[in-house]
């Protein structure tokens, strides 16, 4: 069902997801995410937005359609950091790299370049207790971000910090898709935070979810905050906006 | 300046920089006032704090030994004056005297030792259990019945049938601090095994962990609050245990429960008292020790680890 892609980072064909206890979460999802792209999903609260990422990542199996993905070195951002609160900053985020069975000093190397990548030096040594909810994200960012995943999953991750920092972990998220190059897969319900980052929108519809509209977002990269305050930004997160409402009713 | 430090002038030295700092009436925050008057104020506040928090015990403790010579003395009758010993007679026979002190002391270290190796099997058994009980719901559902089981059997009810099958000497102390202390120590370490979060869960999945990775690196750094948290209950319980099985079981060491036994039946008042309070003082000790080594594991990254 899964193999290596050749074209595209990841590609979903017809999926469909119907729960054992009768929920059809996902209805013919067909969406294909190509290298260097930065894809986006809104959608309302509940309409299978996180199920589409657990099936991409093979979590889950979906009950119609099939998957295109290479899931050796995938990336997975969590909606919470998911830090093990035993471990510190450096610790975490060396933690797949030890998965991964590489050695001590190849860690070290990796976790402090990831570190610096999501600017959180100096606290290396802190323990997640003691970081405030962006700063753990940013951990969580560098642990993904030592694997050098080619394809990056969001899942809602800056849904729990606050607006403030959401900007700015946008910010920061579409200039590491920049210097990084992997291919974005991310789930949001804020349109602004999706205009901000995407090369493309998608809007999912209610549960069961489909795709109901798509949209190229053309602004060139590296986005400045100042886009934000831009008429077409306005204009098209407007449309975006329109069209999710039109799929709630 | 110079007779400044007399305790009136303090009272109203609440806002004003305290310059008697090294009046010797200051004690041991002589040295820490500063010379800004918040500064002042704050540490004139920690130092009631001090206060607030020793005094109480300090005074109830008080309250108490009032009492005791109350009853000593006023409540019952000279003939019967064994019964409660008044508390210079319980310091002076029971801790003064260095033959007593020797016995008791011995009797004391005897029983330590039941308990601790009682509370090491228990522990031993305990994780083995909870971690086969992790791995396997089927295994789970088989152990638990007995398990609670056992934690409901009255200590003193199988104590005869334990002196029945192993004896009336060390063996049968251990067993009775393994059963005491085994329960909290299992559901304690099973709870705490299957309390990380099913995303932490994903993260190992994601990334092709197998068994014993997922339950060295998550499962069982995961489970240390909790099982802490069993082993201060367990660990005061094979001290009781080791009393309760010393108290039945005659042979072999004499450990704190069999003076407690002889001390009782010889009416030696002072005595008993005073092997009651080195037992609960072992208790206390015990306890102790585990918070002391909980904090020293996980108080760095744990959330509610008390100080």
């Amino acid at each position: 069902m899964t193999t290596a892609t050749t074209n595209g980072a990841l590609s979903f064909d017809g999926i469909g997801m119907i729960f054992p206890d009768g929920t059809e979460a996902l209805r013919d999802v067909t969406l294909s995410i190509a290298k260097g792209e930065f894809v986006t999903i809104v959608g309302p609260s509940g309409c299978g937005k996180s199920t589409l990422l657990r099936i991409a990542s093979g979590l889950l199996d979906p009950t119609a359609g099939s998957v295109e993905v290479d899931r050796d070195r995938l990336g997975y951002v969590f909606q919470d950091a998911t830090l093990l609160p035993w471990r510190t900053v450096r610790q975490n985020v060396e933690l797949f790299a030890e998965l991964h069975g590489f050695d001590s000093s190849e860690r070290r190397s990796l976790s402090t370049a990831a570190i610096e990548l999501v600017g959180l030096t100096g606290f290396e040594d802190h323990y997640p207790k003691s970081l405030s909810g962006g700063m753990r994200m940013r951990t969580s960012l560098a642990r993904t971000l030592t694997l050098k995943p080619p394809l990056f999953l969001f899942d809602e991750p800056f849904g729990a910090v606050d607006e403030i920092t959401r900007e700015h972990l946008n910010e920061e998220t579409q200039r590491l898709f920049q210097s990084e190059g992997f291919a974005g897969l991310f789930i949001t319900h804020s349109i602004g935070e999706a205009v901000f980052m995407s090369t493309k929108v998608y809007v999912m519809s209610a549960r069961p979810g489909r795709i109901v509209a798509g949209f190229d977002v053309a602004f060139s990269y590296p986005r400045h905050p100042e886009l934000r305050f831009e008429p077409d930004f306005a204009l098209l997160s407007g449309e975006i906006s329109l069209a999710l409402r039109g799929s709630h009713s | 300046m110079t007779l400044q430090a007399s305790p009136e002038s303090k009272t109203d030295a609440v806002a004003a920089p305290e310059e008697h700092a090294g009046a010797p009436a200051d004690g041991q925050f002589a040295p820490e006032l500063p010379d800004d008057a918040p500064k002042a104020y704050r540490v004139k506040s920690r130092r009631r704090e001090a206060a607030e928090t020793i005094l109480p015990p300090v005074v109830l403790g008080m309250g108490v030994i009032a009492f005791w010579y109350y009853i000593s003395f006023i409540v019952i009758d000279e003939s019967r004056r064994f019964l409660m010993r008044p508390v210079h007679d319980v310091v002076a026979v029971g801790f003064l005297d260095s033959a007593n002190l020797t016995e008791m002391l011995s009797g004391l270290w005897s029983s330590a030792k039941v308990a601790l190796i009682g509370l090491a099997i228990a522990i031993a058994i305990g994780f083995f259990l909870a971690t086969i009980m992790s791995q396997a719901k089927i295994v789970e559902r088989a152990v638990f019945p007995f398990a609670v089981t056992l934690q409901a059997i009255p200590i003193l009810a199988i104590v005869p049938l334990i002196g029945f099958w192993w004896g009336y000497g060390q063996t049968s102390r251990v067993v009775v601090c393994i059963i005491i202390s085994l329960f909290p120590i299992i559901m304690n370490t099973l709870f705490g095994l299957l309390s990380a979060d099913r995303s932490m869960h994903d993260l190992f999945t994601l990334h092709h962990s197998n068994r014993v990775t997922r339950l060295r690196k998550l499962m069982f750094p995961a489970a240390l609050p909790a099982i802490f948290a069993g082993l201060r209950i367990s660990a005061g319980l094979s001290v009781i245990g080791a009393i309760v099985g010393d108290f039945f079981f005659g042979r072999g060491e004499v450990g704190i429960g069999q003076l407690l036994r002889r001390y009782a039946n010889n009416l030696q008042g002072e005595e008993l008292l005073a092997a009651v309070m080195m037992s609960s003082a072992l208790g206390i000790v015990v306890f102790w020790t585990f918070g002391w080594l909980q904090n020293l594991v996980i108080g760095k990254w744990h959330e509610t680890v008390q100080k």
